[in-house]
């Protein structure tokens, strides 16, 4: 049963993960609750969540350039809005995500979604796939991008974002 | 507002899961059967059986067999049921970078599809090319498969992982459901209990 991937104005409800246990992961997002936090929970005013698999040919390619993109996010002058990123890895066991994580040292969060519950909450999307979410008033998730593919540019990426979401804090 | 949201992940839950997530390498171009029967074959063999001898043309010319490693390497064989489809497309470009994985227990792994050359070499190269031969056991039709008994009454084969020692001997054998991609840790875990 295929579902449709999610489209920007839409709200993302509900989506939980389990908290990561490396203490610098949980201070990134601003995590408190244990075993599992919900989506709503990260402290960020905009979040970019990166749907990929580590089967995924593209996702591997892709890789340094998202690590590139995490790197501007943290090097950010004066950002205003606060970005934070994480990665999905749908269909993908924690040992799967882990060397993922080791293959392409990510420094950025990654999760497993080893049982689809997250892909199927974001629309059974092809790997890779971009979501980028503001937050609303009561600070759930709103959708302002989402798009399959790589992110080709990570500055061009950095810049559509900042634009789409001015004044989302 | 909070009701909303369990109802929602309540009824995520409840949607049967795809069992994979295609990746956008294989846009358009995969052919998909929808779920099918789990398993539809009865396994010929098992742990503590020499395996049975075969010789299979690789997409590379070469002739792969499990004699070759006797004695070198463990293997690793992993069947797949179809090219082109949406679980075996996303099963061996995972082992594409997992391969110091496998050599950090002296293993080589085995593709063996029923498909023809032509459409493996076609198939893996969708994949960025692979560092482990692909074999194809089109003729005689699933020969292979069926000496290990994984063939399907239908002629593709199962999703199955057959591990076998330096000394020829099977020591794990993992017939997946067809629908679902085999775990990696599984299978890393199985070759370290050899050693």
């Amino acid at each position: 049963m295929a579902m449709d991937a999610r489209n920007p104005g839409e709200k993302l409800l509900g989506i939980r993960l389990e908290t990561p246990d490396s203490g610098k992961v949980q201070e990134y997002l601003g995590l408190a609750a244990k075993p599992s936090f919900t989506m709503d929970d990260l402290d960020a005013d905009v979040a970019v969540v990166e749907v990929f698999s580590m089967y995924c040919p593209h996702c591997q390619r892709e890789a340094p350039s998202i690590n590139r993109f995490y790197d501007l996010l943290v090097k950010r002058k004066n950002p205003g809005t606060s970005i934070k990123l994480i990665g999905i890895g749908v269909g993908n066991s924690q040992f799967e995500v882990d060397y993922f994580r080791k293959t392409y040292d990510v420094p950025f969060p990654l999760f497993a979604d080893g049982d689809f519950v997250v892909h199927r909450a974001l629309g059974e999307v092809r790997t890779p796939y971009f979501i980028v979410l503001a937050r609303e008033e009561d600070r759930s998730w709103r959708v302002v991008m989402s798009r399959p593919g790589g992110i080709e540019s990570p500055e061009a990426f950095l810049t559509t974002i900042v634009e789409l979401t001015k004044g989302e804090n | 507002m909070k009701n909303i949201r369990l109802y929602l992940v309540l009824l995520l839950m409840m949607v049967p899961a795809s069992g994979y997530s295609l990746s956008s390498a294989f846009e358009g171009s995969v052919y998909d059967p929808g779920s099918l029967k789990p398993r539809d074959s009865v396994l010929k063999v098992k742990v503590g059986d020499p395996v049975p001898d075969f010789h299979l043309q690789a997409i590379d010319g070469s002739q792969v067999g499990p004699g070759q490693f006797r004695g070198e390497k463990n293997l690793v064989i992993s069947f797949i049921p179809a090219a082109w489809t949406p679980v075996c497309s996303d099963q061996w470009p995972g082992y594409n970078i997992a391969r110091p994985l496998f050599e950090g227990f002296d293993a080589v792994l085995l593709g063996i599809s029923v498909d023809s050359l032509a459409t493996l070499f076609s198939w893996t190269r969708a994949m960025n090319d692979l560092w482990f031969p692909v074999a194809s056991d089109f003729w005689p039709h699933g020969a292979v498969a069926d000496s290990f008994g994984v063939l399907r009454s239908d002629g593709t084969a199962e999703r199955a992982i057959i591990i076998v020692d330096k000394q020829g001997i099977i020591r794990f054998i993992h017939v997946s459901d067809i629908n679902i991609r085999p775990e990696l840790g599984m299978i890393i875990n199985a070759l370290g209990a050899i050693e």
